[in-house]
């Protein structure tokens, strides 16, 4: 029984899955109900007022305004009911605690580059301890991948030129399909992996066993040496550029006087379309990187900056 | 005493009459026939073709699905079979297939006109579709396309393998024939209606197609534009949706979606409006909430234009535009539930038969229940960032696209059937048809509900071992499915020739159309008729107490 | 008092009136769907002008204003003309008619060519976008995108001009030949309805083409 029904039901594997299959079971035991209605009252109308059955067909006396008012204002509540329970899980799905470890994903036709904070790479596989919330933050070299893991009920499309978030606390020990899930070409079907979801010893050892790597901030803070950024964003520089220290997070003024807050996002444009938001009171004389660095460096850089940050280092 | 029903003895069709097929026989006459009958006839040979091309694709994607290791065809064959079913069944039968054929055919009988309003531009837009599909069936046959139907940027503009830009031309052309049907619709309901024809009076099939044509003219244009940047993109490298070119991929998805999701109700209201002809007929009732229906094809036309956003959930749109997307998708389902509601309230009191055309309703009634719920599902926030580009959107669609539409279409082509030809189809093989269509489509796509919940992506060459056995069900049931197609497809044409003569009108409907001889001649009507009564003055009681004199 | 020759009317409609009332709306449908057309890509470049302001400010400093603001008036002459030939042709004034689809059809044509020089400029100046574009801004980039958008847009307009043009110039040629028009002036007030569209999308073309960048 228990197979049986393992094999129409994804394991609820996150902290997500079970707010997510409430709403899906809410959703078919409603939409299950008003189906069955439907199909019992036309099965009922065909036998009994089959041609020559003989049945009562003398005019109803009722008049039809108030069915139809019954049938478009029950649904309405209903509907606005059920939008509310599913945009508030959505809410919730979009919105990472701040203790989530960050995890840089980069899609690429066909696989699934994964960087670790403390610099460790993986592909098409990721190593988690339960029950601590994981935060990815995705982009892509070439086309729209997506990143779907059914047992988490998560899955968010990985856009190259941005970035994207997704984040779960895995609830449960074992391994997950990991699929892409937006077509992206020839063998989109293969760009698959697991997740591996263990318990915090064991995914101790996992660790023990893996090579010390160097960590990414380390590699950030290299790559922001070796490609020139410190010959300007620092304070004994001969070029005025503005500090970078403490810049994650804080409201950016802008040369048109408008504001933007230091994100990901942000840091990525500016290291790649540095003309596109110019830093108030300073020239747009920074050259752009687009296509001179890759994605990971980017990520690596980025894990940098945001370490720079005064407040909790995430 | 009730005559409205009653009707004089069915009198045989001299074999002399005048009819709009034999009045002249040429080919020529038919290439360049402005009669809106013959331009459906041409319609509906074309589609028939592309539903076979779109069909055999079909077919080699469920062979390839029955092991998960993908050892039928190569991955890349895979991909670009799904694009071919995507965009044929899309653009080359769905879209045109109930308003150019039936519509085409009935619309300007309904109203009493006696051809729509611009005859040529109707032949205009049948060789557009045709030059169309033209380019896509070279696309075809040169190689094929790999992008999906949806043609994403900037995997369809600068990565994808094949003859994209072809591709995307005959699109583009066959959009403008969509565009000529749409703009003859609008004009002919507005203006060519026969004294007496009132709106209110309208058959609800043309308050259907008109609303489908209001979508057609306005949604199409953009698709048209949308795609042309893209094969500009594609074959100039100029950036508007690559982002490494400084392009938003996003903007495309908008684009398209601003079509494509309008789109879905060009492929559904006309088979609405059909079903209401068939349930009323049928069960010889008046419809329950006229006003309603026809005030719900419109709701559904106005609304669809605003629920783009629900394709774009985990696009990486604002979650807020999410929110406004989501809660516009649950309210375009409440006119579609109040359609569901009112055929089933038509039943009640009725004198209901189930000859074929009402079998294909009330199976469209419950296919497009289930369809129609599980498109909750997908408005739901949450549940559609698991669902999303998975087996179960495959399902849901299906249900509206196949049991919905094909259901309708197939239903309205055996309810006029002997208006078009004056010949009657088999009914019991035509009723096996049915029932083996409506088994073999639920054995196929429901298995895919489950597949979808449980993760199983969308255009998955290979897929994960646990998958298998629901994906060697859906196979089996498309089996039976095809078989159910090959039916019509025979007996409907050994019919024009053998069937039995049916008369100006063997289902005692009302209806302008069938006021006159069957097959009609060439201008309908010998004079205009004028409207006195609404569409659906039928009287269950009447049809009763006939049916009891009869047996006395 | 001339003699009236009726308009033939289509075996389909009941009469002139239903005929020309058919038509009209015709016409009026068919500009809904352009105006869609060039709403796909007025809404492509409105969402890049957010993205980009300063790289399509810049670029837009590029343009030629100067035979942009020629054309303008060249077009808004030739509507004014137009109106003139559709109250001509209600008027039954053969004459006045043909000569003054002429006009329009000559003022149309000078249209084309002022923006075929234009163009012309353009590619000499690297601005036609491909392998060989070269602007002097600082995000080239996207003043690319914009010029790509420009090239596109009023591509498509003045294909839409040409075929006004020839429309235009056939009609006077068949009411300076043959004279089809007395009572029976649709086809006139259809073509005025057309050129006058094809005049309004120039109208939001050129600011948001020319001007994007030069108000200050």
């Amino acid at each position: 029984m228990r197979t049986f029904f393992n094999s129409l039901f994804p394991p609820q594997a996150s902290n997500l899955a079970p707010k997510v299959d409430a709403i899906y079971f809410a959703l078919l035991g409603l939409c299950g109900f008003v189906a069955l209605l439907v199909c019992l009252a036309i099965l009922f109308f065909c036998v009994r007022y089959r041609r020559g059955s003989g049945a009562d067909r003398t005019p109803p006396k009722w008049r039809q305004r108030p069915f139809e008012l019954a049938w478009t204002i029950t649904p309405f509540f209903i509907f606005l009911g059920l939008f509310f329970w599913a945009a508030e899980v959505f809410f919730g799905m979009s919105r990472p605690p701040r203790n989530a470890t960050e995890i840089y994903i980069v899609g690429k036709q066909w696989m699934w580059k994964i960087q670790h904070p403390d610099g460790r790479r993986e592909i098409n596989e990721l190593h988690i301890p339960i029950g601590q919330p994981v935060k990815l933050i995705m982009t892509s070299e070439d086309v729209i991948h997506d990143f779907f893991i059914p047992g988490f009920r998560n899955k968010q499309d990985v856009v190259p030129g941005r970035y994207t978030t997704e984040w779960f606390t895995p609830t449960k020990a074992g391994s997950y399909h990991l699929f892409c899930a937006q077509y992206c070409g020839t063998n989109h079907s293969r760009m698959v992996g697991n997740i591996y979801v263990m318990e915090p010893a064991e995914h101790a050892k996992w660790l023990a066993g893996q090579p010390a790597p160097d960590s990414l901030i380390a590699a950030g803070e290299r790559a922001f040496r070796n490609r020139g950024c410190s010959g300007c964003h620092a304070p004994n520089a001969a070029i005025r550029a503005p500090l970078l220290d403490g810049i994650y997070g804080k409201q950016v003024p802008l040369s048109d006087s408008s504001l933007v807050t230091a994100d990901d996002q942000y840091l990525r444009n500016s290291i790649l379309l540095p003309n596109k938001q110019i830093a108030a009171g300073y020239e747009p004389i920074m050259p752009t990187f687009q296509g001179q660095i890759d994605e990971q460096e980017l990520n690596a850089i980025i894990a940098y900056l945001k370490s720079l940050w005064e407040g909790d280092v995430r | 005493m009730t005559t409205a029903t009653l009707q004089a003895e069915p009198q045989p069709v001299a074999r002399v009459a005048r009819t709009y097929l034999n009045e002249r026989t040429t080919i020529a006459s038919w290439l360049l026939t402005t009669d809106h009958k013959r331009i459906a006839l041409l319609y509906m040979v074309s589609i028939t073709l592309f539903f076979l091309i779109g069909g055999a694709a079909a077919t080699l994607m469920r062979l390839e699905l029955l092991t998960p290791q993908g050892d039928l065809v190569a991955s890349d064959t895979y991909n670009k079979l799904f694009t071919i079913h995507g965009v044929v069944m899309v653009w080359f039968f769905l879209i045109p297939s109930i308003p150019t054929v039936l519509g085409n055919f009935l619309l300007p009988m309904m109203i009493g006109a006696r051809d729509v309003a611009f005859p040529k531009i109707n032949l205009a837009s049948w060789y557009l579709f045709m030059g169309g599909g033209a380019f896509a069936v070279f696309s075809i046959l040169s190689g094929g396309v790999d992008t999906g139907w949806t043609f994403y940027t900037p995997y369809s503009s600068t990565y994808a393998n094949g003859h994209v830009i072809a591709m995307a031309t005959g699109i583009f052309i066959a959009g403008f024939g969509s565009i000529a049907t749409g703009l003859n619709f609008i004009v002919t309901t507005h203006k060519m209606r026969a004294p007496g024809m009132t709106w209110m009076k309208l058959p609800l099939f043309v308050w259907s197609l008109y609303t489908t044509s209001i979508i057609l003219v306005l949604a199409t244009p953009v698709l048209a534009i949308t795609l042309a940047l893209m094969a500009l993109e594609r074959a100039f490298g100029v950036g508007i949706f690559n982002p490494s070119l400084g392009g938003d991929p996003l903007l495309f998805q908008h684009l398209f979606w601003f079509y494509s999701h309008p789109a879905v109700y060009i492929m559904i209201l006309p088979g609405m409006g059909v079903v209401s002809e068939l349930i009323t007929c049928f069960a010889r009732k008046k419809i329950f909430g006229y006003q309603f229906v026809a005030a719900a094809s419109v709701a559904i036309a106005v609304l669809g234009f605003l629920v783009w956003g629900h394709h774009m959930f985990v696009s990486s749109q604002s979650i807020y535009a999410g929110m406004i997307f989501s809660v516009l998708s649950f309210m375009v389902a409440i006119p579609s539930a109040i359609k569901v509601f009112n055929w089933t309230a038509t039943l009640y009191k009725g004198s209901i038969s189930f000859h074929t055309p009402m079998l294909y309703a009330l199976g469209f009634i419950g296919l497009f229940t289930i369809g129609g719920l599980t498109g909750l599902f997908l408005a739901s926030l949450a549940v559609d960032v698991h669902v999303h580009d998975t087996y179960f959107v495959i399902a849901h669609f299906h249900y509206i696209m196949v049991g919905g539409m094909v259901m309708a279409y197939l239903g309205a082509l055996h309810f006029w059937w002997p208006k078009i030809t004056g010949r009657m189809y088999p009914e019991w093989l035509a009723k096996l048809a049915a029932l083996s269509i409506f088994a073999g489509f639920n054995l196929t796509f429901f298995p895919q509900f489950i597949l979808g919940y449980l993760g199983m992506p969308r255009r998955y060459h290979v897929y994960a071992p646990e998958f298998q056995v629901l994906n060697v069900l859906s196979t089996a049931g498309a089996s039976i499915l095809a078989l159910g197609y090959f039916l019509p497809l025979g007996y409907l044409l050994w019919s024009w020739k053998y069937g039995k003569i049916a008369g100006p009108n063997p289902w005692r409907a009302t209806g302008l159309e069938w006021t006159t001889p069957s097959p009609p001649p060439k201008d309908n009507f010998d004079t205009t008729p004028i409207v006195t009564e609404g569409p659906y003055e039928y009287d269950p009681r009447a049809t009763e107490a006939e049916l009891r004199a009869a047996h006395a | 008092m001339p003699e009236i020759a009726l308009a033939p009317v289509e075996h389909q409609f009941e009469n002139a009136e239903q005929q020309r009332e058919a038509a009209t709306m015709g016409m009026w449908v068919f500009l809904a769907t352009e105006a869609l057309f060039f709403g796909g890509m007025f809404l492509g470049y409105t969402a890049y002008r957010t993205y980009y302001p300063e790289a399509f400010a810049e670029a837009s400093r590029h343009t030629l204003v100067a035979f942009g603001s020629i054309n303008t008036a060249v077009l808004l002459i030739s509507s004014t003309v137009m109106a003139f030939a559709v109250r001509a042709a209600r008027m039954n004034r053969r004459g006045l008619l043909s000569i003054l689809l002429l006009v329009t059809a000559s003022l149309g044509t000078a249209f084309l060519v002022i923006k075929g020089f234009e163009y012309a400029r353009e590619i000499s100046e690297g601005l036609l976008p491909g392998p060989k574009f070269h602007i002097e801004t600082s995000d080239p980039v996207h003043a690319e995108m914009f010029f790509y958008l420009y090239w596109l847009m009023t591509g498509v307009h003045a294909l839409h001009v040409t075929i006004g043009v020839a429309l235009i110039g056939f009609f006077a040629l068949r009411a300076w030949l043959f004279d089809a028009f007395r009572d029976h002036d649709t086809p006139i007030d259809l073509l005025g309805l057309y050129w006058h569209f094809v005049d309004v999308v120039w109208v939001f073309l050129f600011p948001l083409i020319y001007l994007a960048g030069r108000h200050s």
